[in-house]
């Protein structure tokens, strides 16, 4: 990530600027920033559903700014698993159509999983989950157990960059311990680069990097 | 997969989709009745007189003729002479002639006088013959046979004396010669329920004693003496024909037409029926105009339905995108889920109104002889099917490009 410069449209007051940010393949970085910080808005930037209005944006070696809003869409779905703070799931839908979902829009990592049903019930086991969870509504499920078939959906067909935005912020200490142990796991089986975002500065003893938000980038806060 | 997914997401708002559908069915079942009934009255008014050939009259409107010979609506201007009769009658063309008296009524019913050859020749809902309900056809000079709404208006019985009334809405009446109820007609949903039909002799009978409209003072020849009497009436109000070939009809109409001894007309039935249904029809077009409404009122409701669903959705939207979902699936995914219920509510609709035809036709037929057949839905209903469910596609256009644009805005975080 070079030179970017993000400008929320119509609103002229705030904008954010990142002069350098790298993340190299197979590490985990946990970047931390109070609320407010631009960190979610550099998430968006990453996975392309906003666009910079100046510098370069590279996922995996690609400009994604070169994309069309199509391929764009496709690239995001190939290349970055995402997990989100809570509301993870669509709750009317089974848990496993949940993790399958992805792979639905994603050709290559739908590729790389020959036996999707089989693979969604070993990243359940593999993530903790009882086996006979498959078929359940997602929506009937805990916060925690939620957040875990997030991550299994993320990880399905093994991306090369997961995304995570406060995944842990619902969940308890102990939980939370648990889940990140689970989940790097799994990324370090596969290689997989993992960029959590968070304000909780207690988890930074898992990651092998840590980063303030105020380190890579400017948030500009100007009177209107 | 996405289908499933939309299937899911829908049965998760269970409750105000399946209103959704039901407001379709309703409309739907609403707009298909209409249309039953209005394809069923047209046939059972087309219908009302079958298996005649030509009805025969005095010279004057062909609808007006119908109206008066078969309808019993207005009255005739002129009369057919017993000569002119006679000489149809004679034609090698013509296989049977029924004669038909009208002019003279009982209470609100047209009396008719016709020959007992009317019982078979008269057919109705495409070749189905007038049956006895209670009785038997009319034997004796002083017999008549009563049409089943004539029966239940006024509770008469088999055996029950009736009076007529000379002329219509009159109060001289034949009261010397008194009829009694010889058979009761079933129920037909034609003019002849609300027909007293008697004997083309009675009729003469009972206007003996008459001149120029009223009865002559002090005479009253008793019935016996009637009975002895020449009773061959001078003229009669209209003919209904048969004739031995179909091919003869025109030539037959034609050389009535131009009948040099007297005025003459002679009508198809089913071309003056379509004359006559073509002003009524006007009634039927406004029904059908509110049908439609309906169902547009219906698709308005579903469009509304929608777009209360975005804003509790928009999360539900923000995942498909993250998961890589191009904002035009967003937007087939609730085009899909609206054509979804319409077709629903469509084949809902079609279940009620087959329930509903199943339950209600004795009834309908009953009530206001209605005969409503069940049969499967025609092309044009099939094609308002399809109407509906394109229609609740094209309308959710609407909320969809809304939702298209709420999530080109929105990315994938979602803030609430």
């Amino acid at each position: 990530m070079n030179d970017v410069c993000y400008r929320w449209p119509g609103r002229a007051s705030f904008a954010l600027k990142i002069p350098e940010f790298r993340l190299a393949p197979a590490e985990t970085v946990l970047l931390l920033g109070e609320s407010g910080s631009g960190k979610s808005t550099l998430l968006s930037l990453i996975c392309g559903t906003i666009l910079a209005q100046s510098g370069t944006v590279c996922v995996a070696d690609t400009d994604i700014a070169l994309l069309s809003a199509g391929k764009r869409d496709r690239f995001r779905a190939e290349q970055v698993g995402l997990i989100f703070q809570q509301f993870n799931l669509l709750p009317f839908a089974s848990v496993r159509d949940n993790i399958l979902l992805p792979l639905r829009f994603a050709s290559g990592r739908a590729e790389r999983v020959p036996m999707p049903k089989a693979e969604a019930s070993r990243l359940c086991r593999d993530l903790g989950l009882p086996d006979d969870i498959m078929h359940t509504k997602a929506g009937a499920l805990s916060v925690g157990q939620q957040q875990r078939i997030a991550a299994a959906r993320a990880l399905i067909g093994t991306p090369p960059l997961i995304v995570a935005d406060e995944p842990t912020s619902s969940l308890d200490a102990a939980t939370q311990a648990t889940f990140l142990d689970l989940l790097f796991a799994q990324s370090e089986a596969h290689g997989t680069t993992v960029l959590m975002v968070s304000h909780d500065a207690r988890l930074a003893d898992h990651f092998d990097r840590v980063i303030h938000m105020t380190d890579i980038a400017q948030t500009t806060r100007e009177a209107a | 997969m996405i289908l499933r997914l939309a299937f899911a997401s829908l049965l998760a708002r269970a409750l105000t989709v399946a209103m959704t559908i039901l407001a379709i069915a309703l409309s739907v079942t609403l707009f298909l009745g209409v249309e039953k009934v209005r394809t069923g009255a047209k046939a059972s008014f087309a219908d009302t007189i079958s298996g005649t050939d030509l009805i025969i009259g005095a010279r004057s409107g062909s609808v007006q003729l119908l109206l008066y010979s078969v309808f019993r609506i207005g009255n005739a201007t002129n009369n057919l002479t017993w000569e002119s009769y006679q000489d149809i009658v004679d034609r090698p063309e013509v296989e049977w002639v029924v004669p038909i008296s009208l002019g003279d009524s009982h209470r609100q019913f047209r009396v008719m006088g016709t020959t007992a050859e009317f019982f078979d020749r008269y057919k109705y809902r495409s070749g189905q013959s007038l049956s006895i309900q209670d009785g038997a056809v009319m034997d004796d000079l002083f017999d008549a046979t009563i049409g089943a709404d004539v029966a239940q208006t006024l509770g008469y019985a088999v055996g029950d004396p009736i009076v007529v009334a000379h002329g219509l809405a009159s109060f001289a009446e034949h009261k010397d010669q008194p009829f009694r109820v010889s058979g009761i007609l079933a129920k037909t949903g034609t003019p002849v329920d609300r027909t007293v039909i008697v004997s083309l002799e009675a009729i003469e009978a009972i206007h003996v004693d008459w001149q120029s409209g009223a009865q002559i003072p002090g005479q009253s020849t008793p019935a016996d003496e009637i009975r002895q009497m020449d009773l061959q009436p001078q003229a009669v109000t209209a003919a209904l024909v048969g004739v031995k070939s179909r091919l003869q009809i025109f030539g037959l109409q034609r050389a009535i037409n131009e009948y040099p001894q007297e005025p003459l007309l002679a009508i198809l039935p089913g071309v003056a029926l379509q004359e006559l249904w073509q002003i009524v029809g006007i009634a039927e077009t406004a029904l059908v105009a509110v049908s439609a409404m309906v169902i547009v009122t219906a698709m308005i409701g579903m469009m509304a339905t929608i777009f209360s669903s975005l804003n509790e959705r928009r999360r539900e939207m923000a995942i498909f995108r993250a998961m890589g979902a191009r904002p035009r699936i967003i937007l087939s995914l609730l085009v899909l889920e609206a054509a979804l219920m319409a077709a629903l509510g469509a084949l809902l609709g079609l279940v009620l109104l087959y329930l509903g035809l199943w339950v209600a036709q004795p009834m309908i037929d009953n009530a206001f002889g209605l005969w409503i057949p069940i049969e499967a839905p025609s092309m044009r209903e099939v094609w308002v099917l399809i109407t509906v469910i394109f229609a609740g596609a094209i309308v959710s256009m609407v909320p969809a490009i809304r939702a298209y644009r709420l999530s080109l805005a929105d990315g994938m975080i979602v803030k609430i």
